[in-house]
């Protein structure tokens, strides 16, 4: 499954699942439910962090962090 | 006196709500039990008094860090001292979905609750558009306000609804938190949360046009991995420069007025004990104080523009990948290169990181940065040791040295917090998540009440030990044991020299039989392998006061008369001092060694006084005194022996 640390710039997707982990439940309260459509909107220099627009506010996280959220294209 | 507590995810307008509600009636103070900062303001409105609470700002009740932790422990303990009567959760119109999260776990716990719908006006023209009385009917205990926190519109309306709503009502739809813990559960309790929001939002949020996707143009250029760094570098530049040079003007204003002042005290007072204390201690204590109030005003007046701006986030956007080996947060370079020029402002700017384990290496290692103080003392021994010669043509030895312990103190501050990194243990996850907020035109009543408050904690926290320690100093420096100050003092020959020489070597004779010269000289033994003898050890207790007294108490021991701030009578003096196997005192060695203990040595009671206030406990500046001490005596050996 693709992850949001792997997307290219404005591909919008959506959210398909949230791997377990220390990280699950803050991810999900930050609005990264199952179905949310986002898109990487710009990332730092060095490719990391990234900006991820979550449907209406801006997002930056690490990489390491974005690979806890599987994504799928957005139809 | 009801409480009243305020609620809401970050970015969302709630510092400028509380200030609109308290203004000027704010006090700074602490969670019970916690390090963590609580504002609180007294509002008093419909023939009532409230006491108002700003809760850190968090995206849910369960909590991620300390500072969230603060919002679960209050709101799920009644029996809690901060436990509210009313809750006010502020919402942001622009983003009602996630804000929705927060605001639907407090509503269910079933206290009075007002939801203070912060800007619909600006929702309103971004083509949103909110059906409140659907709103209102999915949280029918509830009452709805419109605000704009930021231009003050529905403030009477909010102050109104407080005395309408019922206070303590027990209501029967309560539904408890989930255990601190029990991360399934809460995850779980999310999910369902998010679907009934999502339901509700369908039903009243109408977006038409709206243009989601796109970077914004100030972000164009302002994450631009060119222009963004050089205009960061520009920004740090200038902010460098104001509160190194611009500050210095109110400074050295302060600094006159307080020396005059003392002066006068002692000419005008009856002479005594008293008057002693009065002008040589105290007044000389508070201006220590005092003089860093123009600099910590400037840097915070800057700083909070670029946090009200929001700027601040693209701040650690940016720097965050360059920071993080080091255990760095990204906003810890502002308060780094703040401490270029003072590590005061800059220790205090290290409130402004969320995690506290890169709050605290940013403040353990932010003094190691050299600052304006050791600017005197590296100008007087670069010009004593190293010979003015050049290279090359163009580069001067002595500006090269300068610049190399300017070095020496970045890579040391790094290396440190490299180290602290492996050391520090934390319960915290280490989380970067950061909402990048849209840009606004900051608010100048919050950035003025910031200032207001950041000074007035430095000068009643910080400073009550500032004057404590600089009275303590004093009396080192002024009393000795017995008579043996005075019996020194009449052994100066008075015959054949002008009075300024006789008071000049009176003056020396005094301290070096004072009880900091008995101390100098107890601990030359200690310092000798450094290459020092026990009248720069006298130097270097004196200056802990400040570093820049290490200058004008070499002065007074070696009774060398000083026209202003120029070092060129010292200098000469100072060049003349023999050992006793003849070899002068400031070889290359010793003028290396004691360059490279004050890159490293704490040297600084202001600084100690400010990060235990900062800490909340006297275990952090000792450990970081006994560090730094550790570093500069090391240090200062290895040179010593290196350059013999």
């Amino acid at each position: 499954m693709k992850t949001l640390a792997e997307l290219p710039l404005h591909k919008r997707s959506l959210v398909v699942n949230i791997k377990e982990g220390a990280l699950h439940t803050k991810l999900l309260e930050m609005g990264l439910y199952s179905g949310k459509p986002v898109e990487v909107l710009f990332k730092a220099p060095f490719g990391d962090p990234i900006a991820v627009d979550i449907d209406g506010y801006v997002l930056s996280m690490r990489l390491d962090e974005a690979v806890y959220v599987e994504v799928a294209d957005a139809p | 006196m009801k409480k009243i507590a305020l609620f809401g995810n970050p970015n969302t307008g709630k510092s400028s709500l509380f200030n609109r509600l308290t203004g000027l009636k704010q006090h700074i103070g602490n969670f019970p039990g916690v390090t963590v900062e609580k504002s609180s303001g007294i509002l008093k409105a419909n023939n009532e008094t409230y006491n108002i609470t700003d809760f850190p700002g968090t995206y849910s009740v369960y909590p991620r860090s300390l500072d969230e932790r603060v919002v679960y422990d209050v709101i799920s303990n009644p029996q809690h001292a901060e436990f509210p009567d009313l809750i006010v959760v502020v919402v942001d119109a622009t983003n009602l979905e996630r804000n929705l999260l927060l605001f639907s776990q407090l509503y269910d716990l079933g206290l009075p609750t007002i939801m203070a719908l912060n800007m619909t006006d600006v929702a309103a023209r971004r083509n949103i558009s909110i059906d409140i009385n659907q709103v209102q009917q999915a949280f029918e205990r509830a009452k709805i306000v419109r605000i704009n926190a930021r231009i003050g519109t529905g403030i009477p309306d909010l102050i109104a609804s407080f005395s309408t709503i019922q206070f303590n009502s027990a209501d029967k739809e309560k539904k408890p938190l989930e255990a601190i813990d029990d991360s399934a559960a809460q995850a779980a309790d999310t999910n369902s949360r998010y679907q009934n929001i999502r339901h509700l939002i369908e039903a009243t949020v109408q977006v038409t046009n709206t243009e989601k996707g796109k970077r914004s143009n100030a972000d164009r250029i302002l994450t631009h991995p060119v222009l963004g760094y050089l205009i960061f570098f520009l920004l740090l530049l200038f902010i460098f420069q104001s509160v190194f040079t611009l500050a210095a003007y109110p400074m050295d204003w302060i600094d006159g007025s307080f020396t005059a002042l003392s002066s006068w005290l002692s000419e005008t007072l009856p002479p005594g004990l008293f008057t002693r204390l009065l002008s040589e201690g105290i007044v000389p204590g508070i201006g220590g104080v005092l003089v860093f109030v123009p600099q910590i005003a400037l840097l915070f007046f800057l700083l909070s523009i670029l946090e009200e701006t929001g700027y601040m986030a693209r701040v650690v956007f940016l720097m965050d990948r360059l920071m993080r080996p080091f255990g760095l947060n990204g906003k810890s370079v502002v308060p780094l290169i703040s401490s270029a020029a003072c590590a005061i402002p800059g220790i205090m700017a290290a409130r402004t990181i969320a995690s506290h384990k890169e709050r605290l290496t940013t403040i353990l290692v932010a003094p190691l940065i050299s600052c304006s103080a050791r600017i005197p003392v590296y100008t007087l021994l670069i010009s004593l040791v190293i010979p003015n010669t050049r290279f090359w043509g163009v580069f001067s030895l002595q500006g090269l040295v300068l610049f190399g312990l300017y070095v020496l103190g970045i890579v040391g501050a790094l290396a440190v917090a490299w180290v602290l990194k492996k050391l520090l243990k934390t319960k915290e996850l280490s989380i970067f998540l950061l909402e990048l907020p849209s840009y606004k035109s900051p608010r100048w009543g919050n950035i003025g009440l910031e200032v207001l408050n950041k000074v007035k904690i430095f000068v009643t926290d910080a400073g009550k030990i500032i004057v404590a320690i600089s009275i303590l100093l004093w009396a080192l420096a002024s009393f000795g044991p017995g008579t043996e100050m005075e019996d020194a003092a009449k052994q100066v020959a008075s015959k054949n020299i002008s009075i300024e020489r006789y008071q000049e070597e009176v003056a020396a004779a005094k301290l070096e039989h004072s009880y900091m010269g008995y101390l100098g000289k107890g601990i030359e033994p200690v310092i000798r392998p450094l290459g020092y003898d026990w009248k720069i050890g006298i130097s270097l207790l004196t200056s802990f006061a400040a570093r820049e007294v290490f200058v004008g108490s070499l002065a007074t021991i070696y009774s060398v008369h000083q026209e202003g701030e120029d070092p060129t009578p010292l200098i000469e003096r100072l060049k003349m001092e023999k050992r006793t196997d003849g070899k002068p005192t400031y070889s290359l060695a010793s003028g290396l060694s004691l360059l490279v203990f004050y890159v490293f040595a704490m040297q600084c009671m202001a600084t100690l006084a400010v990060v235990k206030r900062e800490t909340k406990s006297w275990k952090w500046p000792l450990i970081q005194t006994a560090y730094m001490g550790v570093m500069a005596y090391l240090g200062a050996f290895i040179v010593f022996n290196m350059f013999s």
